[in-house]
């Protein structure tokens, strides 16, 4: 897992990541480089340990082995809230949306920590805390045009249909203004079309937000088609990294992973 | 969202509306003998209306159940009547000396919301309705022996501060803080944590220092009510603030519809003043509570209100609506 092709500093770096659970090692020496806006695909059978890396990097669970660093920054032993404020956001594999809230109030809440007002304000209502309110819901409002939901505002969020619910997530971890977007099987229960749509959102995230993404998907043709670079996990250890064509090639992928359905590639 | 004056100014004539109703009724005396008794009911609804709305900020908002909210009214309660028995006499007026006594309960109590919270809201669920048990029963035990709340016996000689009109407009204004708490962004981040607290953590959002925090203006706003009960009923005994007067505030708020002040407001001032009204029933009160709760949960599992909100400003355009001609009315807000 060296790729110092071209020099800019990496923006993720886990060295010998490692979690324990009980007797079980659901992950070991996992390493990975994120580079400044590039765009890299986690594959792996189910159970591969996939979601449990994405539990590390957000704080969800402690690595029991190893460190990760953001911009340089260690950042195991943070709480969750302490690593997505230092840029690490992401979305669930099964979606975790404030259900019972209205679709704009599920990205505001996101965007908490800019609000520049306290209590005393919100109790007196003054000018501040209608202009900071007036400033993140015109926020709120980009974010949900970005992810195609224009519209949607007052909607409940889980009156949306699945997709939508789904590409609702992507916006709040955008509104924390995160450097590393964390995409859990961001397509998962998606038909062609809704896949297709996420492509170009993703497309157009890292183009206008300039920031580096993480992806898991089962989807092989969404990843064959728009990550730069991809690793491979099974029992919770990397066994091939590289380039869509290096790793479809590779031996010991086949056999883990694609053998098993190599029609469908 | 633009700043918009008038439904804050509805909504104040409509309060002053109300309160002209009541006032008129007790100056008049339509009631004629029982004008007291019946203003005394009212104080009580008052009171009760702020420790219920109170604990729906823990019950509605946060989503997780507190048993021991009576624990902070008796805080609130014993501290205001220490502040004001100890500052009567000291040529404060009356009002004065009344606003001191429940900021210092209010005051002591949210202290106790930070003490209690910081440990116990790292559990939740079932858990943390335990721990708050555990600490109303510790807080009465301590009453019950602490040499300066009686030792156990009443403490009475309380000065009787709380008339009507002013825990009417406590109450207004402890309803309106809580109401402008919850509709900001410490009521949408409290809600985000009651709908996934994964989730919120992974939005940027401190969650135990939320849960605390919201703690803390409960009790405080539970101590206040405390200190209104106390300088209206001028003595108390540590068992008044048993297991019992928790469930009874919660089932208040569960009935009225966790998560919406109006249920809770309504909740409370019904169950309040009914068994009063129904003076010679009052031995089944309980009873009857139990078979509410069960009935309610039976048929309305989200309270009588669900989340819902009485808006005055809503009712006055649909009225506008049926009576003005159709043409100026979907434009307000």
């Amino acid at each position: 897992m060296t790729t110092a092709n071209n020099a800019p500093a990496p923006v993720l770096t886990a060295k010998n990541l490692g979690i324990q659970f009980g007797g079980l090692k659901a992950v070991s020496d996992f390493n990975i480089e994120i580079g400044p806006s590039e765009l890299l695909g986690l594959i792996g059978p189910n159970g591969a340990g996939k979601t449990t890396v994405f539990n590390m990097l957000t704080g969800v669970y402690r690595p029991t082995e190893g460190s990760f660093y953001l911009n340089g920054e260690r950042m195991n032993g943070k709480k969750t809230h302490q690593i997505v404020d230092a840029g690490i956001a992401r979305t669930f594999q099964n979606i975790r949306l404030f259900k019972k809230m209205s679709v704009l109030d599920n990205v505001k809440v996101a965007m908490s920590r800019e609000l520049k007002y306290g209590l005393p304000q919100a109790i007196f209502r003054t000018p501040g805390y209608w202009r900071e309110e007036a400033k993140i819901t015109a926020r709120a409002e980009e974010l949900l045009d970005i992810v195609h939901l224009t519209g949607k505002g007052e909607m409940n969020a889980d009156n949306l249909p699945y997709g939508q619910q789904r590409r609702l997530e992507i916006a709040r971890a955008l509104a924390t203004d995160m450097k590393l977007l964390l995409l859990d099987e961001p397509a998962a229960g998606m038909n062609p079309t809704e896949t297709e749509e996420l492509l170009d959102i993703i497309h157009f995230i890292r183009s206008e937000f300039k920031i580096s993404v993480l992806l898991i998907e089962h989807d092989m043709s969404l990843v064959m088609k728009i990550c730069e670079r991809i690793q491979v996990l099974d029992f919770g250890t990397t066994i091939a990294s590289g380039t869509p064509a290096e790793v479809a090639n590779n031996p010991k992928v086949i056999e883990a992973y694609l053998g098993k359905d190599d029609e469908e590639v | 969202m633009r700043k918009n004056i008038v439904p804050y100014i509805t909504n104040l004539i409509g309060v002053l509306l109300i309160f002209a109703v009541f006032s008129l009724l007790f100056g008049l005396k339509v009631f004629g003998k029982s004008t007291l008794y019946f203003e005394g009911i009212c104080t009580t609804a008052c009171y009760t209306i702020v420790m219920v709305t109170s604990l729906n900020l823990i019950v509605g908002c946060m989503g997780e159940f507190s048993l021991g909210h009576a624990g902070f009214v008796s805080v609130g309660a014993y501290t205001s009547a220490i502040v004001s028995n100890s500052l009567s006499g000291k040529g404060i007026p009356d009002f004065g000396l009344f606003l001191i006594a429940i900021l210092a309960g209010g005051i002591a109590a949210g202290i106790m919301g930070i003490l209690v919270g910081v440990p116990a809201l790292r559990l939740r669920g079932d858990y943390l309705a335990i721990v708050t048990v555990a600490f109303a029963e510790i807080i009465r035990v301590c009453f019950c022996n602490f040499p300066i709340t009686g030792g156990g016996k009443t403490m009475s000689g309380i000065l009787k501060l709380s008339s009507f009109s002013r825990s009417f407009w406590v109450m207004v204004v402890c309803v309106t803080v809580m109401y402008m708490f919850v509709r900001s962004r410490y009521g949408r981040t409290v809600k985000a944590i009651r709908e996934d607290y994964i989730a919120a953590a992974a939005s940027n959002i401190n969650v135990t220092y939320y849960k605390v925090l919201t703690f803390t203006v409960a009790a405080f706003f539970a101590g206040i009510g405390g200190a209104m009960y106390a300088h209206y009923m001028t003595a108390m005994i540590p068992t008044n603030f048993n297991f019992m007067y928790s469930a009874e505030l919660l089932s208040e708020v569960i009935i009225g519809g966790a998560g919406s002040l109006t249920g809770a407001i309504l909740g409370a001032s019904f169950l309040s003043s009914l068994p009063e009204v129904m003076r010679q029933f009052s031995q089944y009160r309980m009873l009857a509570y139990s078979v509410v709760l069960v009935l309610v949960m039976i048929f309305r599992p989200v309270g009588i209100f669900d989340t819902w909100e009485f808006s005055l400003t809503r009712l006055i355009r649909k009225c506008a609506g049926w009576f003005g001609a159709a043409g100026k009315t979907k434009e307000g807000k």
